[in-house]
């Protein structure tokens, strides 16, 4: 089992979206994470698509979304050439006793406290999915009270697009 | 010119060479049945009895010419009962345009009377689907469907046209048929490594499909088989597209011929055209010709290694790859596989011949079939509906040229042979003979009212045993003679009913009444049934059981 990043660009038209994930549940493919929003073209929405697999699974995937009539490419990312990001937005209580251990590692990695109550820290980090990852497993003692992610967005690295390639 | 959009549906229809299409009015279509009215010099529509009937008719005038099949239902319920014929168009890879009406935009999801999402209904069984809201995008949705529906690997494609699309109005000009896409053709260094693959191979089967179906490659295949000592083989869907020739030892798979499942999984080299490897055909898909090579020619570039993976896949235009596959072979001799493949079809023979004299005199469907393949005219065409009936047609029936054959094979759908025997009838004019059994003719006879009112003179042959005799054969083998529901305690006496109907009744319980019957009703001139009274303890054979390999056919049951 390995981890791949697809990228997809759709017809940014009603319904595209919807076409693309039923046929992820009508040929039981296993997603771990899909983000889809604008592009450089108001044309075109961009997926990206997170599977765990092997490489039967990735072709298939990649075969099944090239026959949507509205897809217009899929490519599957290199994953030692792209930058992927993923954001996440965390809630952590806000105790006396470990506040300024929530906040070291705050400062650690880069995140930001976007919200402060008595009994709250809401706190945005953004990265590699690893480190987000890594984040929550620091924050776990503190008391995780809500937490949401977006799912990785991915580009590859240099001038090249993917439309044009 | 200026024109309401429901004119537009049917002039651009008009306009991309439809002259048929099969439907069912209601509230949401009459604008489009007003327009149908209008231009009905320019256009015939068949009206069925049941939304269903016209999805099944619109897909057999599709498998008996390769036109793209038509057919128009209302929202809500009409487009509901095209749901099955879609599928079963889908899961065959057959041209169809389906056209439904919805409520108008204003109501579109509150619910309105007779409202529902067909296009996400319809999504997991359409090439593609469209919702109109703009009827200035009609005309062009229209010729968009239908390149579609035809290009590549065919498929249905289902537009939703709601009320105040159909009634608005918007610029039309006609344009010509939209032609279907060019497959591309495959590259030379692959064709090289399949034709290197071929030179080498010992005992090779080609293997033709559904793909290969419908163009007229019989000859090519044939004479390309001789050419290198190969035999021949199909899956279901291939059926009618090879000539009979000692070659062709025809059916492979579940209830395929033995000779040909046994020589397939004795082949070093399998050229599979225009097939999918459905796993009724490969049995137990691990244990699938272990000892082959398999190159696969097809248009779809997802079905390379879908379910059986392959050693050279070549995706394009199939026809034109055979073509120069066939060309750059050496010619050869294999006397040795050749002498082999004789050899199991006199196993397979005298395994016929042990199961026929056990039956003595009774009518039986091979019997039928016999008499059918020796009497029935030119061009005929055989339909089928779903269930040990539809295999016998499979195994036994016998075609004159290629799209002969008009049956469920993926979906297996039962109920479909009477629109599928009307449609294929409206479309060539030909004759038809539906083969069907009491269950599947009991779930959609209806379609004989429309077969009567147009007077379409399908010969419709009911192998009767009064069972649901696959699902029962099943439970004779694997499930110990427990019939849970498979017996038909129905008191249907078909003569009369048929009668009733308006169309011509009669019944055969021997050969010889069979074979006057059916010399009686190809000349009749109008719909006729035969009511032929079969063994419920035929069985379809041989049999892979399901999951199961090559190894564990069965050929012959002790009763």
């Amino acid at each position: 089992m390995s981890k791949f990043v697809i990228a997809v660009y759709v017809e940014n038209k009603y319904g595209v979206l919807t076409r693309v994930t039923s046929m992820f549940t009508r040929r039981a493919f296993n997603i771990d994470a899909l983000t889809v929003g604008e592009t450089e073209s108001p044309n075109y929405s961009r997926i990206t698509i997170c599977l765990s697999g092997d490489g039967y699974a990735r072709e298939q995937l990649v075969n099944q979304l090239k026959k949507q009539h509205n897809v217009k490419k899929v490519e599957v990312l290199d994953e030692s050439t792209i930058i992927k990001r993923e954001l996440m937005l965390i809630k952590v209580k806000n105790d006396k006793e470990t506040r300024s251990d929530v906040l070291s590692a705050v400062d650690v990695f880069r995140a930001k406290v976007i919200d402060y109550t008595f009994n709250e820290l809401c706190i945005e980090v953004t990265g590699d999915p690893t480190k987000i990852d890594a984040f929550v497993n620091i924050m776990k003692p503190y008391g995780i009270l809500e937490m949401c992610r977006t799912g990785i967005t991915a580009l590859e690295r240099g001038s090249e697009t993917l439309l044009n390639k | 010119m200026q024109m309401t959009g429901s004119d537009i549906i049917v002039q651009t229809l008009i306009e991309q060479g439809v002259t048929d299409v099969f439907g069912y009015p209601g509230g949401q279509v009459i604008n489009i049945y007003d327009s149908l009215y209008k231009y009905k010099d320019q256009i015939n529509h068949i009206l069925t009895a049941h939304e269903q009937g016209a999805s099944h008719a619109a897909d057999g005038y599709s498998r008996a010419t390769g036109k793209v099949g038509v057919c128009i239902a209302t929202s809500g319920p009409g487009a509901t009962n095209l749901v099955t014929g879609i599928a079963t168009a889908m899961l065959d890879s057959i041209p169809l345009v389906a056209i439904t009406g919805n409520v108008p935009c204003s109501l579109i999801g509150k619910d309105a009377f007779q409202e529902i999402d067909i296009t996400g209904v319809t999504l997991p069984i359409t090439k593609h689907n469209y919702f109109v809201n703009d009827v200035n995008e009609l005309a062009d949705i229209i010729r968009e469907a239908f390149v579609i529906a035809k290009s590549g690997r065919p498929g249905p494609v289902l537009i939703d046209v709601p009320k105040n699309v159909q009634i608005g109005k918007a610029e039309y000009e006609p344009k010509p048929v939209a032609p279907k896409a060019e497959l591309p053709k495959v590259a030379d260094d692959k064709i090289a490594e399949a034709v290197a693959l071929i030179n080498q191979a010992k005992k090779p089967y080609i293997y033709v499909g559904g793909g290969a179906a419908g163009l007229a490659m019989g000859k090519q295949v044939l004479d390309f088989a001789k050419k290198i000592d190969a035999c021949i083989g199909c899956s279901f869907m291939g059926l009618s597209a090879i000539p009979e020739d000692e070659f062709f030892l025809g059916m492979q798979g579940m209830h395929g011929h033995y000779a040909s499942s046994m020589s397939q999984n004795e082949a070093d080299l399998i050229l599979a055209v225009g097939v999918r490897f459905s796993d009724r055909a490969t049995g137990n898909v691990s244990k699938f010709a272990t000892k082959s090579k398999i190159i696969q020619l097809d248009p779809d570039f997802s079905e390379i290694n879908k379910n059986v993976l392959v050693d050279v896949g070549l995706v394009g235009d199939v026809q034109d790859s055979f073509a120069r596959i066939a060309a750059a072979c050496e010619k050869s001799e294999k006397p040795e596989w050749l002498a082999r493949v004789r050899e199991l079809k006199a196993e397979e023979l005298a395994a016929e011949k042990a199961i026929a004299e056990k039956q003595g005199d009774a009518l039986t469907p091979k019997k039928i079939m016999g008499v059918i393949n020796d009497k029935k005219l030119p061009r005929t065409i055989i339909a089928t509906d779903v269930g040990q009936h539809q295999m016998w047609a499979a195994q036994y029936a016998k075609f004159d040229m290629p799209r002969r054959f008009v049956s469920s094979g993926g979906l297996g759908t039962m109920g479909f042979g009477m629109g599928a025997a009307m449609g294929s009838y409206v479309a060539t004019g030909d004759p038809v003979v539906l083969i069907t059994g009491d269950g599947s003719f009991g779930m959609n006879l209806n379609e004989l009212a429309t077969m009567v009112s147009y007077n379409i003179p399908v010969v419709i042959v009911l192998m009767n045993n009064g069972v649901l005799g696959m699902v029962r054969q099943w439970q004779t083998l694997f499930f110990g003679k427990r019939y849970s529901n498979t017996v038909l305690s129905r008191q249907t006496d078909f003569v009369k009913l048929a009668e009733a109907f308006g169309a011509k009744g009669m019944r055969a319980t021997s050969e010889a009444e069979f074979a006057a019957a059916f010399e009686k009703a190809i000349k009749a001139g109008c719909p006729v049934v035969i009511d032929a009274q079969i063994s419920k303890d035929e069985f379809v054979l041989p049999m892979l059981p399901p999951g199961g390999a090559i190894d564990d056919i069965i050929v012959s049951v002790e009763k």
